[in-house]
């Protein structure tokens, strides 16, 4: 009898532990998330403000669609590095023909104003372009995405860098936008930020494709069993130009966003959201191994970036110590993330 | 239908892979309304000519009629628009998304808004769960595939290809982890089927189903069409002369390894995960071959890897010669002198860009280290020489790439690398998958010679020839669990396949 009541309460208590651990692994971004906000918050509690909140979601607003175009490559166990590039190419692209009659130094000297949508619209459309020939480069030559993205970044730079030094602007940084132009960055539509406004609707745009169309449910498709995907009648090598060509998208709106909310752009603008995209998508729950991933999961991981950096410098923290931190949280959250698919052995 | 009455032709289709002739001039004619047996052994080339139909690969010369009209299938979707679908052996399925995403999956039903095209999710439950009750399933639509077992996976696999309403379907070893009622489920599915005027090419093994479920047979064997024959006009004993080539008496080498004292014991051995083997006892002798039979997904990989320190154990003891022995990495089971060789040769076995030389020495690197953490090449070279004579390794020279061996040779290379352990314990998962007749009967005479020499070995085999064959006694598994042990002398298929299927539901 002793015995039988002594293993009944080891399988209860293995149980709880089991289900609080279960819980954990189930959640560990979000509660990555919740204890790095009490953290800050016991540290400054003015840290729990509306401002601060606004503050650190216009911060995000680009960061999260930059995120979610990256998402779509690493889904289909792919890796785009030419994120950041894309983004700076946008920026200085809208920004250059956005400058108002004022500004001294005009990269078109004698352009007369252009309608606000139009050089947007040719930004976001190169990006598409360099996107396409992401997708092209990987599904018709059959070059690992790592690669062919790499190449486009470096291709990118170049074309970029030579651009900005056309005469006579001759590399220095583009600045003077117009007023039209930094709204989408800095302005409120009934008192929400433009930019967040915006997000949220790529955001909307972006869940609907990944769950609701047949385009969407193909990527996930692709990346869960490529064969499976093709021996379906797939168009596999359609469906991969397409969605480089929509991150590529995204990737060029969001560079628009970034030069209207900072007022400036320059060729090296850009550098490094590919790595910090990357890292919200696989915090946020998205397998590098394809098939899996979630726009609510990288969402989260792009705001606990967005928590980090906003967070810390608040509280004084040194940038430096601010990059260990990132790190410590990449490698815990996708520890415990990845322990959700490792059930089989 | 053309007015010899065949739906479908595949008239002298060859194809070559690199170093090997896969399908050399094979023909097969299916009548409609029919089901049409395709036999052969592995590697017979049976695969690769549904590949073919199939549109996966495409072949060097040949032509496939359909309905009296030359057709080009150059890919899945092509084959799929002409009405020919198949149920994959390998199962292709995607695990992270609902059964009903793959059952639509190339095809989903789509609504409209105006100018944009949405995945019609309502209309897509409502036939998936359709679909399945006409065919008497009990599927969830909206369940994630990795949370179903495989026979409700093949299942699902089966209700994919009725629902294309295809006119060809070809069924790659279908009933390869059904139990007998699901087998029955699936043949009264495919008869239903074939009265509707559906062609079926049947794949496999199993010569009693064969004999039951088809009304023509094609043998193959190495690349080569044998022939065809109505199936009431066949035998077992028939089919099986024709698809080896020569009588069966010397399959299997004599054996006259005598099992001595209890080498290895394991005493209910249990996974941590739910739906892997639990409760597993059994003992080894020394000169032993045991062997593990039940079907796919009867954790017979997990429950090797398991003594072979690849995976994790909730509870359970293993014991070797009376001691008790923790093994949390094959490196512990390497110093305890267990060897194991996985089933996915390609997969966790060889090495193919390196060297038969290397794929040879490679678990035994240590022994080769000088003074200097330099490696003896000598003695490697020496080494690996001495194990290409000993197991007639078919090789042109030792640096030879390993992608360039045929498959039994690979095989033996992987042998020749866990005897330089030196093991007493030998792990044999699948030792002759998809290797051919002649290379299978040298591997079960190096079995044979081990188990001689006082090695005890377990042996994973899905063959049941094989395993009565080769086994002194054979361990049979169903679901995670020991189901039963028996000899290897005196016992038969039925015996083994009840055993097999003892656990399961329905």
């Amino acid at each position: 009898m002793n015995d039988l009541k002594t293993n009944d309460l080891k399988v209860v208590r293995g149980n709880s532990t089991k289900k609080i651990l279960n819980f954990v692994t189930q959640n560990a971004i979000f509660i990555c998330l919740a204890v790095l906000i009490l953290f800050i918050i016991a540290w400054d509690p003015r840290f729990l403000s509306f401002t601060v909140l606004r503050d650190i979601l216009v911060q995000v607003s680009t960061r999260s669609i930059i995120a979610l175009g990256a998402a779509f490559v690493l889904i289909t166990a792919g890796c785009d590095l030419s994120a950041g590039r894309m983004v700076g190419f946008a920026a200085v692209l809208s920004g250059s023909m956005l400058q108002t009659q004022e500004y001294t130094r005009r990269f078109f000297p004698n352009m007369q104003d252009l309608p606000l949508w139009l050089p947007i619209l040719i930004a976001i459309a190169v990006a598409l372009l360099f996107g396409l020939l992401n997708g092209f480069v990987v599904s018709k030559l059959s070059v690992p995405p790592f690669i062919a993205t790499l190449a486009t970044t470096t291709i990118i730079y170049g074309i970029n860098s030579l651009y900005v030094n056309l005469p006579p602007n001759e590399s220095q940084p583009i600045a003077g936008f117009r007023s039209d132009f930094t709204f989408l960055g800095s302005g409120y539509v009934f008192g929400i930020p433009v930019i967040i406004l915006i997000a949220i609707a790529v955001l909307i745009i972006t869940w609907v494709i990944l769950n609701k169309t047949r385009f969407g449910k193909n990527v996930y498709a692709i990346g869960g069993n490529i064969n499976a995907a093709k021996v379906s009648g797939i168009n596999v090598d359609r469906t991969l130009m397409k969605l480089y060509a929509y991150a590529g998208a995204l990737y060029g709106l969001a560079g628009v966003l970034e030069a209207a909310r900072t007022g400036g752009s320059n060729n090296n603008y850009g550098v490094g959201y590919e790595l910090d995209a990357i890292a919200a998508c696989v915090v946020g729950g998205v397998s590098l191994m394809g098939g899996i991933g979630t726009v609510s999961g990288i969402i989260a991981g792009v705001l606990i970036f967005g928590v980090i950096n906003y967070g810390l410098t608040f509280v004084g923290m040194s940038p430096y110590w601010q990059q260990i931190i990132k790190g410590i949280i990449i490698v815990v959250a996708v520890s415990f993330d990845i322990r959700k698919y490792l059930t089989k052995k | 239908m053309n007015e010899n009455g065949f739906v479908l032709e595949m008239n002298n289709i060859s194809k070559e892979f690199p170093g090997v002739k896969a399908l050399d001039d094979v023909t097969i004619k299916l009548r409609a309304g029919s089901v049409h047996a395709l036999m052969g052994e592995n590697g017979a080339g049976k695969s690769t000519l549904m590949k073919c139909l199939f549109g996966i690969y495409i072949e060097d010369s040949g032509e496939i009629i359909l309905d009296g009209r030359k057709v080009v299938i150059d890919s899945s979707k092509s084959a799929l628009d002409l009405g020919i679908a198949m149920i994959h052996q390998e199962l292709l399925s995607i695990p992270y998304r609902s059964v009903m995403e793959n059952i639509w999956l190339g095809r989903f039903p789509l609504i409209n808004f105006g100018p944009l095209k949405f995945v019609n999710h309502k209309k897509m439950y409502k036939d998936t769960e359709k679909l399945f009750k006409d065919l008497n399933m009990d599927i969830d639509p909206n369940m994630r595939v990795e949370k179903l077992s495989v026979s409700k996976v093949q299942s699902m696999e089966i209700a994919k290809a009725t629902s294309m309403n295809a006119k060809v379907i070809i069924m790659d070893e279908p009933t390869s982890s059904l139990t007998e009622n699901e087998v029955d489920h699936l043949f009264k599915i495919i008869r239903d089927m074939r009265d509707q005027g559906v062609a079926i090419i049947y794949i496999s093994h199993k010569i009693e189903e064969i004999l039951q479920i088809s009304d023509d047979v094609t043998i193959m064997r190495d690349g080569k069409g044998v022939g065809t024959w109505p199936a009431s006009e066949l035998t077992t004993d028939m089919i099986i002369s024709k698809m080896v080539g020569r009588d069966l008496l010397n399959r299997f080498p004599e054996r006259n390894n005598v099992p001595a004292d209890v080498v290895l014991k394991v005493e209910g051995l249990t996974s941590p995960f739910p739906k892997c083997f639990k409760n597993v006892s059994f003992d080894l002798r020394k000169g032993e071959i045991l062997g593990v039979g039940g079907l796919v997904g009867a954790q017979r990989t997990e429950l090797v890897e398991a003594i072979f320190g690849l995976r994790t154990i909730e509870s359970g003891k293993i014991l070797i010669e009376g001691k008790e022995v923790k093994i949390k990495s094959p490196i512990d089971a390497k110093k305890l002198k267990i060897a194991l060789l996985t089933e996915e040769r390609r997969a966790s076995g060889i090495f193919p860009l390196l060297s038969v030389l290397e794929n040879t020495v490679i678990a035994n690197i240590v022994r080769y280290i000088t003074r200097l953490f330099l490696l003896d090449d000598k003695k490697r070279k020496e080494d690996a020489t001495k194990s290409i004579d000993m197991l007639r390794i078919k090789t042109p020279s030792f640096r030879t790439l390993m992608k360039d061996l045929s498959g039994g040779n690979q095989q033996k290379v992987l042998f020749a690398r866990w005897l330089l352990t030196e093991p007493e314990i030998l792990l044999l998962d699948e030792p002759t998958r998809g290797i051919d007749v002649g290379a299978k009967f040298e591997i079960y005479t190096i079995i044979a010679k081990l188990a001689m020499e006082g090695k005890s070995i377990i042996m994973i085999s899905s063959e049941m020839p094989e395993l009565i064959g080769m086994s002194d006694r054979i361990m049979v598994m169903c679901e995670g669990r020991l189901s039963g042990i028996v000899n290897g002398n005196g016992t038969n298929q039925e015996e083994i396949m009840q055993l097999a299927t003892k656990f399961m539901a329905q």
